[in-house]
């Protein structure tokens, strides 16, 4: 008994639950045995909660006993260190951080653990959700479970390794151009972006305020259906959030894809695609057409400039974000400050790494006096070019799909020292940030031994189609199934 | 180089960001790739094109003005540098 819970997913565990084949603490011990053995070789975890997760286990366990179970009763997962949870150390990846414990919770994490989730830790990421790679993490980058000398993706690169290794079955992250999807693709797992607002964004440390959304990385869409449906709704604490029915998501997976028109971009098998990955993305396609799809070429000619536009959007909104951090009512402070001045400069200077205070400076020049017009202004012009031609092609087609990156999982150290490069990695997925889009990654397939992800995006709240759509596509395919030998 | 040594300090004095002596050649590198990078956003057309500041086509919501928040102080500034009777401690900013 125990030996094989770490390999059954969120689906599979809630049924053993429900059944009574197992118990939540039994689970709970389970996966922080195996984080114990494991998590040193893949640097996922920046804390471990094992003592909170036991005894909120206990609690699920007796709740279940008295006819109280929650949706997620029991159910363990992990939350990416963004996510801010009370008294619990919150970094963000990031040294300013490193001594923060949170006065409150985020309400992503107050409706997990309301459904009765388990927390087992709080996982690596790159600094401030800035990276592609989680190299940029304060805590050291997180190794890719397919190959430890690959990175896993960015930013939600922990969160997306521990469920590739069977450590968690299911995990939170977030996707401001593609830090959920991209990571799945790479680790050979499922991710969805939701609809800018669907999710709150109350408690989650803030990079770039009109792009960030909250979504989960699980093994399956059915998994992620069932998360997505506690976290998902209307937040008063949230002043984008959207106040928008949240649908039954797993009960809309069964449904047909018959007569589902499925775009295809040109310029995305145009070029910079790696030739492997592009045909086991099309391979992907002709099972979409199998199961009653019909497969539609759109044109989106602004998209190219997704990339150019991200990086100056991005870059502004985390300049004025990250002005918080100024070494005063939280986080880090330098010793013996000079004055004011030298206390900000200091302590923003010694506690930002080196990409952050890029993308700071970056959004500094492009929101300074006599260069705001070129720069930012031009940037949401574009953005509304290419918001317009997803809607223009949701005109023709009910989901987009492509591929979620341009390569499989790349080495550490790569393409750190190269920002354009590394950007790059992000071309298929920052169009949907842009446009605030819904989008999931789902894994179709292996180039060299490495997982290669599906990009399917949707419009706006059309999260219960991607699922079904990812649901329908793992019906006829076990790439989801694959795992890691050393993780089996 | 797009910027020079000059604009990043400059920059970084804005952004107040100390940068230390051997940062500052790697960061007028890179940031002048990454300036010339998104350059190319100046080729795109946009004559009569709204600048997009909200991905969906929604108006910000007010709610009502009452007091909603308990007022859990101490417990907040626990993670302040440096406090005295409830208040926040800097440099001194007046002579």
């Amino acid at each position: 008994m125990g030996q094989d819970l770490h390999t059954r997913t969120l689906t599979q565990l809630a049924s053993g639950l429900a059944q009574g084949e197992f118990s939540s603490v039994e689970i709970t011990s389970a996966l922080l045995g195996r984080i114990e053995n494991l998590n040193e070789a893949l640097n996922v975890f920046i804390t471990v909660t094992g003592e909170q997760a036991l005894e909120t286990a206990k609690r699920a366990d007796a709740a279940r006993a008295s006819g109280n179970a929650g949706a997620l009763n029991g159910l363990p997962i992990v939350h990416k260190d963004i996510f801010c949870t009370r008294d619990v150390l919150t970094t963000c990846g990031s040294h300013i951080l490193d001594n923060f414990v949170s006065p409150y919770d985020a309400t992503v994490v107050k409706r997990l653990a309301d459904a009765g989730a388990v927390v087992l830790g709080k996982t690596n990421m790159d600094e401030f959700a800035m990276g592609s790679s989680n190299e940029t993490s304060y805590f050291g980058p997180v190794r890719n479970p397919w190959d430890l000398e690959r990175s896993p993706g960015g930013s939600s690169g922990g969160s997306a390794a521990a469920v590739a290794a069977r450590l968690t079955p299911a995990a939170t992250g977030t996707d401001t151009g593609g830090s959920i999807r991209q990571p799945a693709a790479l680790t050979g797992i499922f991710g969805i972006k939701p609809t800018y607002g669907r999710v709150s964004r109350y408690g989650m440390i803030a990079f770039a305020s009109s792009l960030d959304q909250a979504g989960v990385l699980t093994r399956c869409a059915a998994d992620a259906a069932m998360l997505l449906g506690a976290m998902a709704g209307f937040d008063e604490r949230d002043s984008t959030s959207i106040d928008h029915p949240v649908p039954d998501y797993v009960a809309g997976l069964s449904e047909s894809l018959e007569g589902l028109r499925v775009g295809v971009v040109r310029q995305h098998f145009d070029s910079g695609l790696d030739e492997k990955c592009a045909q086991v993305v099309k391979d992907a396609l002709s099972v979409l057409e199998s199961r009653g799809a019909t497969l539609v070429e759109v044109d989106m000619p602004n998209l190219e400039l997704s990339v150019p536009t991200y990086y100056v959007v991005a870059p502004a909104e985390c300049s004025s974000n990250l002005s918080r951090f100024d070494g005063v009512r939280f986080g880090r402070r330098v010793d013996d400050p000079a004055d004011l001045f030298d206390m900000y400069s200091r302590s923003r200077g010694d506690g930002f790494g080196a990409e952050v205070k890029r993308r700071i400076m970056t959004g500094t020049y492009v929101l300074s006096a006599g260069y705001y017009d070129a720069y930012y202004l031009k940037a949401q012009q574009v953005r509304h070019l290419i918001a317009d031609d997803f809607h223009k092609a949701f005109r023709e087609v009910d989901v987009i799909a492509g591929p979620t990156s341009p390569t499989p999982a790349f080495k550490l150290g790569d393409k750190i020292d190269d920002p354009i490069t590394m950007y790059l990695n992000d071309i298929y997925t920052i169009g949907a940030n842009l446009a605030g889009l819904p989008g999931v990654s789902s894994p179709c397939g292996f180039v060299d031994g490495l997982p290669v992800g599906l990009h399917l995006v949707g419009p706006h709240f059309g999260e219960e189609l991607l699922l079904r759509c990812a649901h329908q596509y793992e019906q006829q395919t076990d790439w989801h199934e694959a795992c890691p030998e050393a993780f089996k | 180089m797009s910027l020079d040594k000059d604009q990043v300090q400059q920059i970084a004095v804005l952004a107040r960001l100390s940068l230390e002596d051997d940062e500052i050649a790697e960061t007028v590198d890179k940031l002048s790739r990454i300036v010339d990078f998104v350059a190319q956003l100046s080729e795109a057309s946009t004559d009569d094109v709204l600048p997009m500041a909200h991905p969906l086509a929604v108006t910000q919501r007010l709610r009502p003005d009452k007091v909603t928040e308990s007022n859990d102080r101490d417990h907040v500034q626990q993670n302040a540098p440096s406090v005295a009777n409830g208040l926040y401690l800097v440099p001194k900013v007046i002579e």
